[in-house]
């Protein structure tokens, strides 16, 4: 078993406070490994995003934390809550440590500064001891890591296409070298082929720098190409995880079938692109039992009273379904 | 360049369209001013004297109305701006000269401390929104919806009389010559202090209202985000990501309060009878003294395009996407 780098732990998050709170992430349990690509999937309001934000504490009001744990392995051995950490020391450790590609790079850059200062501000807050020639150096080196020519190093972000912000973005999560990157749907913005450009370069320097990665998309396809290991998000919660060529062979869960139904395979056997029927629940009427059951084409009777648990099923896969019932151990 | 050399242009255009305007309006209102004039000098004036105020006003008949704009806009670029009835004989640009700078003076002074003031404490409290910060904007709403003149006669009322510190009219006291020593700049600086304090009151809780607002939507905008994701001191977030973008739509709003400063606050100078332009244009519309109220649209106008042309210059400045570069 390869190193743990960050773990969740039962993590819950709701928007708004009190009896009001509607609950969008809910119990979630996630391991990252060193050097491994985790892939986090689900549909838009499945609470991807809102798992990423939450758990590096990014969620903007009315979004709350209401419980749970995220575990973070430092170099050393000692191991920090991210969620209890003090405000100074949590500082210190963003960039440095965790990084994130934000979903729109259109928005992510701030328009009225030059993309040299947005690189060179972060290499400044967490090495005081660094001079301006020497950050400036490494904005160079960082551009020229995601194949951006040095003389873009002074443009404004209007003045870059959306694919060369996207380059800009990853070059500046890279800038502390952190060890894990997390990546929320870093692509979905850009057209097809510079999807693929991009993913190309992540490819690329994952394997040079050796980052950890936590890749959230809608599109599974790409995940399976892309990742180790595959996280299927449905209604807040995990319904299956699992080695990513498992899962893209045979998804146990009808939701991760349903998901991979739905967008066309990039290579392997054909499948028919089914889709899935319904749409997600409203978060503040959940249905009883599994939350994926009214839309679920295999659904049993169990289906709609009980809430079926994510565990080790018999042939050994994680999964929260009724049809793969957890190994009584 | 080529943007604000545009930009200069389309100024320059609006401004001779104000002027022509200014030139036509007069001329298209019933009566003229000499007969204003003599009126208000009872008749008791010559056929002498009469004609000689028709061709001082540039009213004689001989010449067309071409002629008389061409000559109207030849005045106007050596600064002349004709005779005031109320202060006759004094040329009009005298009296604009003497009244302005005290406007300029109080107004401007005070929107500037307005804008700066206000403008920091909405950045403070829109990033400190949901906190104790918030109570302020009550408060605010509830200060900025009162009418300064109102304030300026509460003001008066309740502190100034007998006594008192603070003067209840005039810009200096009466007797001093305006010079530049030190009895004069004190005294100065203690009749402004009121009406500049209802000026401020009023204006500053709508920059903090504006500010406060855009600090909020800018706040949750994705680079502040990846701003905090970056781990960088909480200043730098709130300061070049957040207020930096913020800032951008209270600067055109600056400029235009800056525009209003000479024609903006009549009210104030009217209640503290405070001898300004904004007293100058009351007087002026009192007495119908036309080439006095031509003189001030005039300069009304032309502060206002500048202005304008100042906002332009400080967007260029502060946005670069407004910077069409080749």
């Amino acid at each position: 078993m390869k190193d743990r780098i960050l773990e969740v732990r039962g993590l819950d998050v709701d928007y708004g406070l009190g009896p009001d709170a509607v609950r969008a992430v809910r119990d979630v349990d996630l391991t990252l490994h060193r050097g491994e690509v985790l892939g986090l999937a689900g549909e838009s309001g499945s609470g991807k995003s809102t798992l990423a934000y939450g758990m590096t504490r990014l969620l903007p009001p009315p979004g709350v934390v209401a419980g749970g744990e995220v575990i973070y392995h430092l170099d050393d051995g000692t191991t920090v809550d991210l969620l209890r950490m003090r405000d100074a020391d949590l500082r210190r450790l963003r960039w440095a440590e965790i990084a994130i590609v934000f979903q729109g790079a259109i928005n992510s850059l701030n328009p009225v500064q030059r993309i040299s200062a947005q690189l060179m501000d972060v290499l400044k807050a967490h090495s005081a001891g660094s001079t301006p020639q020497s950050r400036q150096d490494r904005a160079r080196e960082l551009l020229s890591l995601v194949g951006i020519a040095s003389d873009r190093l002074h443009s404004y972000p209007h003045q870059l296409s959306g694919g060369m912000r996207q380059r800009v973005m990853i070059a500046m999560a890279l800038a502390l070298e952190p060890r894990v990157v997390i990546m929320d749907e870093p692509t979905t913005a850009l057209d097809v082929v510079v999807q693929r450009q991009i993913l190309r370069t992540l490819v690329g320097l994952r394997e040079r720098l050796g980052f950890s990665v936590v890749f959230i998309t809608h599109d599974l396809s790409l995940l399976a190409e892309f990742s180790d290991r595959i996280a299927i998000m449905y209604a807040g919660q995990v319904v299956e995880e699992a080695v990513s060529a498992d899962l893209y062979r045979t998804p146990l869960h009808p939701y991760s079938d349903g998901l991979l139904r739905s967008f066309p395979a990039l290579k392997g056997p054909r499948r028919e692109l089914s889709g899935i029927p319904g749409s997600p629940p409203d978060l503040r009427m959940m249905p009883s039992g599994c939350a994926f059951h009214p839309r679920c084409p295999r659904a049993l009777d169990v289906c709609d009273e009980q809430v079926p648990v994510l565990g080790q099923s018999r042939d050994n896969r994680s999964v929260a379904c009724w049809l793969h019932p957890v190994a009584v151990s | 360049m080529s943007y604000l050399l545009k930009r200069l242009a389309f100024y320059l255009l609006t401004a001779w369209a104000a002027v022509t305007i200014n030139f036509f309006v007069p001329r298209m209102i019933p009566g003229d001013p000499v007969q204003a004039l003599i009126t208000k000098q009872r008749g008791q004036m010559t056929s002498e004297a009469v004609r000689s105020l028709y061709v001082l006003f540039g009213l004689d008949k001989n010449e067309s109305l071409a002629s008389q704009y061409f000559s109207y806009l030849g005045q106007l670029l050596r600064g002349d701006l004709g005779m005031s009835f109320t202060f006759f004989p004094s040329p009009v640009s005298d009296v604009i000269s003497d009244g302005l700078p005290w406007t300029v003076g109080l107004v401007g002074i005070t929107t500037v401390i307005g804008f700066l003031l206000g403008t920091a404490a909405g950045a403070v409290v829109g990033w400190r929104r949901g906190t104790w910060a918030d109570s302020l904007i009550p408060v605010t709403t509830f200060v900025s919806s009162i009418p300064y003149f109102w304030l300026g006669l509460v003001a008066i009322a309740v502190l100034t009389g007998p006594g008192s510190f603070f003067p209840a009219s005039g810009a200096y006291e009466i007797g001093l010559v305006p010079n530049w020593d030190w009895q004069f700049i004190g005294s100065t600086v203690q009749h402004g202090l009121l009406p500049g304090f209802t000026i401020l009151v009023s204006s500053v809780s709508g920059w903090i209202l504006s500010m406060r607002n855009m600090m909020v939507t800018v706040s949750s905008d994705d680079y502040v985000t990846v701003a905090h994701a970056k781990g960088l001191p909480e200043r730098r977030v709130m300061l070049a990501y957040a207020a930096r973008n913020a800032l951008l739509p209270n600067v055109s709003g600056f400029a235009l309060a800056l525009g209003f400063i000479v024609g903006g606050t009549l009210l104030v100078e009217i209640v503290f009878s405070y001898p300004g332009l904004g007293l100058q244009l009351f007087q002026a519309v009192g007495a119908k003294d036309y080439p006095l109220l031509q003189g001030i649209f005039l300069v009304i106008t032309l502060s206002v395009l500048l202005a304008n042309l100042l906002a332009d210059v400080a967007y260029l400045a502060l946005d670069p996407r407004t910077r069409r570069e080749a």
